[in-house]
C-alpha cells in the first residue's frame, strides 16, 4: 500500500545529527559504564558505546540511539518536547523544596532511664536535672507557632528526647497546641513519638490514639544484642519495648507502630538474627542504619570501633537475605534501599533528610531543643552536646522566624554543599541518587563539603549505588523485587 | 455482532419525501399525550397504545395490523428486537434506513463525531474520511437532550474529534448541562491539546467525570510519528497530555499493541512512569483487526503469545506507578496469569465474540474474549482453560 510511509521515511527526518544532554557517566567494576541524566534515568553502557555517544557517531537506527533518546540523554530534529519532559521531571525532583519545611523535632525531654552507649545526647534520669532537662511551656509554645510558620502543606510533629514520655505532659500541650492552630491552618499535620517503649502506658496510649500520634521506637535485633545495645536499670530492655510494640498495635493498629535500629560493632556479624527478630514481630520493614558520627558516639568510640567497609559488608550480608526473602514469596523492606531506589527507578522525590541536595538541614527537618536552641538537624544538635554550636540557627525565646531560617548557620551550609556544584559531586554519575550531608562532613572533616576521595559518606553511599545497579543488571528477578519497592 | 444500521426497510403510512428524524422509543402503553406524540413506541405485544409518532414491530402481520390503523409503522427484522424502550434511532423514510444511535442497556455508547483526522494511524479502525461532518454533529446535539440522565457513560470518537474546535467543546458543555451525571469518555490524538487555548476552553466546561483517552504508541517520537504517519505527531501528543493535566483534566493513555509497539513496550512503560506517572489510566490494547489494519496485516499482525513476557513486564511497570492499569482486548489464555487481574472486559458489547472451542472454557466468564474482526486471525495458542 503505497499510501502509508515506511519506518525510514521518518528515520530520514533525523537529518543533522543528534545534540547531548547534560549526563554523567562512571566506570562500573565489569568495565561497562553507568549513565544517568539530569534526573537520574539511566543507562548501562559498553565503553564503546559510550565513545561513539560522545564522539556523535551513534547509528540513529540502532536500539541504543532509540534508548538514549527516549530517556533523555540525546535529542534530535525529529522532537523537541524532551526538554519540556525534563523540566518536569527536574521541578517534580525538586518539589518538596517550595515546600519548605515539614519536620519539626521537638526534644520534649532530655532525660532517659536508659544508658545506651552510642547515645549521643541523653542525661540520667533523676528529679535534679527535670527542672534542667524539660522542655517548658514557654519553648513548646513558641516552637510551635514557629512549625506553622513554615508554608509546608505537612507539617510532622517528632517528639525525641532522650525519652519523651518522662515528659508526656509537655507532649499532651504541644499536640493540643498544635491542634488548635490547625483548626485555621488546615495542614496535613502528623505527630509521632520517638520513644524506647519502656514507660508507655494504656493512658499514654489512649491519648495516642485520641489524636492519631504514631509510635517509633528503638529495636537493635533479639534479645541478647537488644540488651546490650541498650542497657537499662533491670537489664530488661528488650521485654519492655516488647511488650510495648504489642500494646501499641492493640491500640493504634499494627501500621502506626514503627520500629528503627542502630548498627553497633556488636551487631555486624548478626544481620540475619536482626531482621528475624524484626520479621518475628511482625514488622514488613527494616532500616539498616550506621551509627553516626556525633556526639557520645564519636567520644566513646562507638563509631570508631568500625570502619564503613565493616558496615557495608554487614548491610550487604542484610540486603542479599532480605532480597532472598522477598523471591520466597514475603514481602519485606529495606528502607535505606528502598529510598535509593525511588530515586533511581522513579520520578518521585524522597524526603529521607541524609540524602537531599539542597541538603534536608532547615529546610527538610529542624530540631527544637529541650532548652529553646534551634538546630538544623538532630545531628546538628549532637555535635551542640559536644560544644559545636555550628548548626544552631537560634532560640525560639529570642529570634523571629525569619531570624532563624534566614541564618547564615543555615545558609552556609545549604549553599556550599549543594551536590551539583561541589567537587566530584558535580561529575558524579550517581548524584541524582545522593544527597549533600554538611553535618557529616563538618563532623569528620571540619568543612561542610569535604573531600569526597576521604569521606565515609560518599564511599558508603557510592558502593550501594554500584551495588544496587550491578545486582539489578545481573538479575532480572531481583530488579523486579527491588523495583517493587518504589515509594509514591 | 449487533447490527446497528438497516436499509431497504418496510415503511408505512409516511409521507413523500419526509425528512429524516430523531426518535427515542418507549414501551410504556401509558405515557403523557404530549411525549408519545414525539417518540417511538416498541411494538411486541398484541395491545397497540394510541398516540405515538412512530411505532416498530418485528412480526409481518403485526406490522401490516397497525399500519391499517394508519399509524407511521417501521417493520424490523428479529435481529432487531434487542430495541428496548430508552432507545433512540434516527430513520430516514425517503432512503428507508434506520441507525441506532443509544442503546440505553449497554455501557458502550460511542459518538463518532467527525471523520476527519490528523493522524494516519497504520492500525486505524474508523479510517478517515476527509468528508463534512456539520450533519453529525447537528445528529449529536439533536441526541442528546433524548438521552435518559440515569445513563452511566457516553463515549466520542472519531475521526478526531478536537478537529471540530469550539463545536466539539459545545458539545461537551451539552453533556454537561442535559447529563450532569454521566462520565464522558473521549477519543482523541491529543495534538489538538498541544493548543493551550484550546485546553483552557476544555478545561473551563467544569464536567465533573470526562477522560480524554489519548494514545502513546512508542517511547521514541519518530517511531509514534511513524506508527500514526504524521511528522511532530508525538510532540504534540505529549504537549496535549502535560496541558491536559497542567489544568487538572483526566487523561488516559491507551496504547495498541502489535508488531511494531511490543518489542520496545516495556521501555515504553518505563517512559510513562517517569514522564507521564500522573496519568490516570493505562491500556494495553489488542489489535483490533479492521480498517486500515486489514491492509497492514504484514506490517502490524502479530500472534499475542509471541509478545506475552513484554506485556507482563510492561504492565508490572505500570502497577508500580501507581496509577491504574488494564490490559484490554486480550484473551485470558494468552496472556501470562499473573497479569489476569488487569485484564478487563473491554470490547464493546455489539462487536464482542468467542470462539466456539471458547465454550469449554471455564474462565469464559471473567475472559473478554474478542472483536468479531480478530475472529478472523486469532492467536494461534487459545485453547480452554
Amino acid at each position: 500500500m503505497t499510501k502509508f510511509k515506511d519506518l525510514a521515511y521518518y528515520t530520514s527526518f533525523l537529518i543533522g545529527g543528534y545534540k547531548l544532554f547534560p549526563f554523567n557517566f562512571l566506570p562500573l567494576d565489569n568495565g561497562q559504564y553507568i549513565a544517568t541524566n539530569l534526573v537520574g534515568e539511566h543507562l548501562i553502557l559498553q565503553r564503546d558505546q559510550l565513545d561513539a555517544l560522545v564522539k556523535h557517531k551513534l547509528d540513529s537506527t540502532s536500539t541504543l540511539y532509540n534508548d538514549l533518546k527516549a530517556k533523555h540523554f540525546l535529542y534530535d530534529s525529529a522532537s523537541t518536547v524532551a526538554v519540556d519532559l525534563l523540566t518536569l521531571k527536574q521541578r517534580t525532583k525538586l518539589s518538596s523544596l517550595s515546600d519548605f519545611t515539614g519536620l519539626h523535632m521537638f526534644v520534649v525531654s532530655l532525660r532517659c532511664e536508659h544508658s545506651c552507649s552510642y547515645c549521643q545526647v541523653s542525661r540520667a534520669n533523676d528529679d535534679a536535672s527535670r527542672s534542667e532537662y524539660d522542655m517548658s511551656q514557654a519553648v513548646a509554645e513558641k516552637a510551635c507557632k514557629l512549625a506553622f510558620r513554615s508554608p509546608s502543606p505537612h507539617i510532622k510533629i517528632e517528639f525525641q528526647g532522650g525519652e519523651p514520655l518522662l515528659n508526656f505532659e509537655r507532649i499532651v500541650h504541644v499536640v493540643e497546641e498544635a491542634e488548635r492552630l490547625n483548626v485555621t491552618e488546615h495542614r496535613n499535620l502528623q505527630f509521632v513519638i520517638a520513644t524506647n517503649l519502656a514507660l508507655i502506658t494504656k493512658q499514654h496510649l489512649e491519648f495516642c490514639k485520641a489524636h492519631d500520634v504514631l509510635i517509633s521506637t528503638s529495636l537493635d535485633g533479639p534479645e541478647w544484642l537488644h540488651n546490650q545495645n541498650r542497657p537499662r536499670p533491670g537489664g530488661n530492655s528488650y521485654q519492655k519495648t516488647i511488650e510495648g510494640i504489642q500494646l501499641s498495635r492493640t491500640f493504634l493498629g499494627p501500621d502506626r507502630v514503627g520500629a528503627l535500629m542502630t548498627t553497633t560493632q556488636a551487631c555486624l556479624n548478626y544481620p540475619v538474627q536482626i531482621i528475624d527478630e524484626y520479621i518475628a514481630q511482625g514488622f514488613r520493614e527494616i532500616f539498616l542504619r550506621p551509627i553516626s558520627p556525633y556526639g557520645f558516639a564519636l567520644k566513646t568510640k562507638s563509631f570508631k570501633s568500625y570502619g564503613h567497609q565493616e558496615w557495608l559488608q554487614f548491610y550487604f550480608k542484610g540486603l542479599e537475605y532480605i532480597v532472598q526473602i522477598n523471591l520466597d514469596g514475603y514481602r519485606f523492606v529495606e528502607q535505606y534501599a528502598a529510598t535509593i531506589l525511588t530515586k533511581m527507578l522513579s520520578p518521585y522525590a524522597t524526603s529521607y533528610i541524609d540524602l537531599m541536595s539542597p541538603a534536608g538541614i532547615g529546610i527538610g527537618g529542624v530540631l527544637y531543643n529541650y532548652d529553646g536552641k534551634v538546630y538544623a538537624s538532630d545531628e546538628g544538635r549532637m555535635l551542640a552536646e559536644m560544644n559545636d554550636d555550628t548548626f544552631l540557627l537560634g532560640n525560639v525565646l529570642t529570634d523571629s522566624y525569619e531570624e532563624i531560617f534566614t541564618s547564615e548557620a543555615l545558609l552556609e551550609p545549604l549553599k556550599a554543599s549543594y551536590t551539583k556544584s561541589v567537587p566530584m559531586c558535580a561529575d558524579c554519575a550517581f548524584e541524582p541518587y545522593c544527597g549533600a550531608d554538611p553535618v557529616y562532613h563538618h563532623a569528620t572533616q571540619g568543612d561542610y563539603v569535604g573531600n569526597k576521595s576521604s569521606s565515609g559518606f560518599c564511599q558508603r553511599n557510592m558502593s550501594i549505588f554500584k551495588h544496587l545497579v550491578q545486582w539489578m543488571e545481573s538479575d532480572s528477578k531481583v530488579k523486579e523485587v527491588l523495583s517493587s519497592w518504589i515509594r509514591h | 455482532m449487533l447490527s446497528l444500521s438497516a436499509h431497504n426497510l418496510d415503511l408505512y403510512n409516511f409521507k413523500v419525501n419526509e425528512d429524516p428524524f430523531i426518535i427515542k422509543l418507549y414501551e410504556d402503553k401509558r405515557l403523557p399525550l404530549p411525549i408519545k406524540k414525539k417518540s417511538g413506541y416498541i411494538a411486541n405485544s398484541d395491545e397497540i397504545p394510541e398516540g405515538y409518532s412512530l411505532y416498530c414491530a418485528f412480526d409481518k402481520r403485526h406490522s401490516l395490523e397497525i399500519a391499517r390503523r394508519t399509524k407511521r409503522v417501521v417493520h424490523l427484522d428479529r435481529e432487531y428486537e434487542y430495541l428496548s424502550a430508552g432507545d433512540i434511532i434516527r430513520l430516514d423514510p425517503t432512503k428507508k434506513t434506520l441507525r441506532v444511535l443509544f442503546r440505553a442497556s449497554s455501557l458502550s455508547n460511542s459518538f463518532l463525531v467527525t471523520e476527519r483526522c490528523d493522524n494516519f494511524c497504520l492500525m486505524c479502525s474508523q479510517p478517515p474520511r476527509d468528508i463534512s461532518d456539520d450533519w453529525i454533529v447537528e445528529e449529536i446535539t439533536n441526541t442528546i437532550p433524548l438521552i435518559d440522565k440515569s445513563t452511566r457513560a457516553i463515549g466520542f470518537t472519531g475521526g478526531e474529534p478536537t478537529l471540530l474546535g469550539d463545536r466539539f467543546l459545545r458539545i461537551l458543555e451539552m453533556c454537561k448541562q442535559y447529563l450532569p451525571d454521566t462520565a464522558v469518555h473521549i477519543l482523541s490524538n491529543g495534538r489538538r491539546f498541544a493548543d493551550s487555548n484550546f485546553t483552557r476552553a476544555y478545561a473551563a466546561i467544569n464536567h465533573p467525570d470526562m477522560i480524554v483517552g489519548i494514545p502513546v504508541y512508542s517511547d521514541v517520537a519518530h517511531i509514534h510519528d511513524y506508527i500514526v504517519q504524521a511528522n511532530n505527531a508525538f510532540d504534540e501528543t505529549i504537549r496535549g497530555i502535560l496541558n491536559l493535566k497542567k489544568y487538572r483534566q483526566p487523561v488516559e493513555i491507551r496504547v495498541v499493541v502489535h508488531r511494531q509497539t511490543y518489542a520496545r513496550l516495556p521501555r515504553l512503560a518505563e517512559f510513562i512512569l517517569r514522564n507521564l506517572a500522573f496519568v490516570d489510566h493505562v491500556a494495553l490494547m489488542g489489535l483490533e483487526l479492521t480498517g486500515f489494519t486489514k491492509a497492514n496485516m504484514d506490517t502490524l499482525w502479530i500472534d499475542p503469545m509471541t509478545y506475552r513476557e513484554e506485556l507482563t513486564e510492561a504492565t508490572k511497570y505500570l502497577d508500580r506507578a501507581g496509577g491504574p492499569v488494564s490490559i484490554y482486548n486480550h484473551q485470558l489464555c494468552v496472556i501470562d496469569k499473573v497479569v489476569w487481574p488487569y485484564a478487563r472486559k473491554s470490547i464493546s458489547d455489539w462487536k464482542n465474540e468467542y470462539l466456539p472451542v471458547c465454550s469449554k472454557c471455564t474462565k469464559i466468564e471473567e475472559c473478554g474474549g474478542f472483536f468479531s474482526s480478530q475472529l478472523a486471525k486469532p492467536s494461534n495458542y487459545i485453547s480452554p482453560l
